[in-house]
């Protein structure tokens, strides 16, 4: 395999608000990205996806924010860097795409200029040149009629064409990374599936490390090699797409996928939902941060060994795994997150 | 003092956060579009629009428009102590003191009054907005430095600062607008600077600092175009202040003391030694101000709610 584009490695993120109790957004989450690879960060409301993938492009505030840890780019690390080397490499090296396509999108500027806006800040190119390169890659993106669209305003494309030009931005200086952050949760289910597809053969096309943010596992399940799943700031279990989906070791992951409802399940089978929810997280400090949602939970979960709650640690190959009582496979597990997963 | 100073800031504030949280699918051109198809639908818009717009008409073909000339004395047989002529053939509502047609003489006031109105006006919004673009460009301690400036102008009650400046500065009508002018300031740079800040943390700006687009275009390019109009809504009803304001300069006799330009709020100054002879000299001046200040603050308000989402039908 290639070297990786991006290395995260031990990224913490606090924020420390004025007269507020610090909050751990993020804490300890390490996994990197080679081109042509995608990689999904999984995780209900909250978790810190977004703060993640903020943190990796540099755009949190820097009053009030902590960052630690590294985020290499090319060998390179980013926690530290000036903002004048971000700002070259966001844009042109890393592009990022966000949830809402409407208020990602400025509503007083036409859509032709704020894609010729990125060309002009990274490329050397005239007005002109901008223009014809901004039309090929609307069109490139599957929006018809681009020289027209261009002159439009964000308020007169469709949801699907707004988040495809904004797409077509962000891949302007063909990036090497790309951070998709639930680009599709604001679309329709059919549009989903298209930007989905044009994501998919994007980064297949260019070889562009793709790192995919979503509460979604159908995303996941079309989408990514590897997945790190996310809860209360931590990682807490990662495999292959395939594992992942055949034989969920974290009982929050075998809830997740027992939540959903699968194509191949059997007709009427029950979807299990996750009883709680993400606010009943115990710091992890303290313990399992699942725990108090958990099924498999026992008292060992809430204690210390060796000076660490619940540490994440290899399991098997390609995996790893933060749990004391993780889900067995392939005998028939006892407990109702279990059979859920199991399906 | 300082509680006038806080309602004011809480006001402004107000008004600059409300412009940050646009509705879905209307922002921008498409919310500027709406609002004016909302206006032009709207009895109390239109009203306050033709009242602005027949003082536009008037101040702008006064000479057309006016019987009379404004400074001529005319009927001086007939002024006496104790009688001043009225409404008679060739003078619709009467002479003044002096025997100057008053229908006249408040045609041409119309175009001081928009004078001092607009050019004031002008002059706050061009200081107001570069300080308030100061400030919200570029935080930090430039930040700081403008807005306590800005907060200590805000607490000084607007008409006791205007007499103290035009004092200062001299009895003619430059002095009154920047007098007038210098109230308007700290408004449009409060508000502005508000707005700015509500937009900067929008998602578009995050977007655009993915993209790697520079401070500078960012905040020139995206956020301030974004941040205009809780300002202009405001530019309308500071018309409407100015004009009160100038009046009541006028009337204090801080205003132009050029008799060739007449001024509704001289008239009514003038009109007091005369009211128990002739109150309709009083009446007539203080109408024209009163109905020109509420047509501009209907349109205003009016112009407010359209482009507030709160308000939204
Ligand atoms: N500016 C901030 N100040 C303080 N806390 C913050 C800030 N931004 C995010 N957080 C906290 O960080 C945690 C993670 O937020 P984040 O936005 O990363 O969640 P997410 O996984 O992206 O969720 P979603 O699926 O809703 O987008 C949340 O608990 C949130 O309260
Ligand atoms: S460590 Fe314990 S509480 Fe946490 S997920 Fe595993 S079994 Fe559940
Ligand atoms: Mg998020």
């Amino acid at each position: 395999m290639q070297a990786p584009v991006l290395e995260v490695e031990d990224l913490a993120v606090r924020f420390t608000r004025r007269g507020e109790q610090p909050t751990r957004a993020v804490d300890g989450v390490s996994f990197s990205v080679a081109p042509g690879e995608t990689i999904g960060l999984v995780g209900e409301s909250g978790c810190g996806k977004s703060v993640t993938s903020l943190a990796i492009m540099g755009l949190l505030p820097r009053r009030g924010v902590e960052v630690t840890g590294s985020v290499r780019f090319d060998g390179n690390d980013l926690v530290d860097a000036p903002d004048h080397v971000l700002r070259g490499l966001r844009g042109a090296d890393m592009g990022m795409v966000f949830q809402d396509p409407l208020s990602s999108l400025n509503p007083t500027v036409p859509i032709g200029t704020q894609v010729t806006e990125v060309l002009l800040e990274h490329r050397e190119m005239s007005k002109a040149e901008a223009r014809d390169e901004a039309t090929r890659l609307l069109d490139r993106v599957g929006i018809p009629d681009p020289g027209r669209r261009l002159k439009e305003y964000p308020h007169q494309l469709s949801g699907g064409m707004r988040q495809r030009a904004l797409i077509a931005m962000a891949l302007a200086c063909a990036p090497r990374l790309l951070i998709a952050d639930e680009p599709t949760t604001a679309l329709d289910v059919t549009i989903q599936a298209q930007i989905l597809e044009l994501l998919r053969e994007l980064v297949v096309d260019s070889g562009t490390a793709l790192v995919m943010i979503t509460h979604d596992l159908g995303v996941v399940a079309g989408l990514c090699d590897r997945v790190h799943v996310m809860y209360a700031g931590k990682i807490i279990e990662t495999a292959d797409r395939h594992d992942l989906f055949t034989r969920p070791r974290q009982p929050y992951t075998g809830g997740l996928l027992a939540s959903v409802p699968r194509l191949d399940s059997t007709r009427g089978a029950p979807l299990t939902p996750i009883r709680g929810s993400a606010r009943d997280a115990i710091p992890w400090s303290e313990g399992c941060a699942f725990a108090p949602r958990c099924d498999n939970a026992q008292d060992d979960c809430l204690t210390e060994v060796s000076g660490s709650t619940v540490p994440l640690v290899p399991d098997g190959p390609g995996r790893e795994l933060r749990c004391r009582h993780p889900l067995e496979h392939p005998s028939a597990p006892s407990g109702a997150t279990a059979s859920g997963a199991a399906r | 003092m300082t509680a006038l100073g806080d309602y004011k800031r809480e006001r402004i504030d107000a008004l600059a956060a409300r412009a940050g949280q646009l509705p879905e699918g209307e922002a921008g051109l498409s919310l500027t579009r709406s609002a004016f198809r909302r206006l032009r639908r709207d009895p109390v818009a239109i009203t306050g629009a033709v009242i602005v717009l027949v003082f536009l008409v008037v101040a702008a073909f006064a000479p057309l428009l006016a019987p009379k000339d404004p400074v001529t004395q005319y009927l001086l047989s007939e002024i006496r102590p104790g009688t001043i002529p009225g409404p008679q053939e060739g003078f619709p509502l009467g002479v003044d003191n002096l025997g100057r047609d008053l229908l006249s003489r408040l045609i041409y006031g119309s175009r001081q009054s928009l004078l001092i109105g607009v050019v004031s006006t002008v002059l706050g919004l061009v200081v107001g907005m570069a300080l308030g673009v100061l400030a919200g460009a570029f935080g930090g301690w430039v930040d700081t430095a403008v807005m306590r400036f800005v907060d200590i102008l805000l607490s000084i009650p607007g008409l006791l600062m205007a007499i103290t400046i035009s004092v200062l500065l001299g009895q003619n009508q430059y002095a009154l607008m920047i007098a007038i002018a210098v109230v308007q300031v700290p408004i449009f740079a409060r508000l502005l600077r508000g707005s700015m800040l509500a937009q900067r943390g929008s998602d578009y700006a995050v977007a655009a600092r993915a993209l790697g687009v520079k401070k500078g275009r960012i905040v020139f390019g995206h956020v301030l175009p974004n941040s205009l109009s809780p300002v202009i809504v405001q530019a309308t009803l500071s018309l409407a202040t100015a004009i009160i304001e100038a009046a009541a300069l006028s009337y204090l006799g801080l205003g132009d003391p050029d008799i060739a330009r007449p001024e509704w709020g001289a008239m009514l100054a003038n009109a007091q030694d005369f009211l128990s002879i002739r109150p309709a000299l009083a009446v007539w001046p203080a109408l024209c101000i009163i109905v020109v200040a509420l047509g501009f603050t209907l349109l205003g308000e009016r112009l407010r709610e359209a482009l507030d989402p709160k308000f939204r039908r």
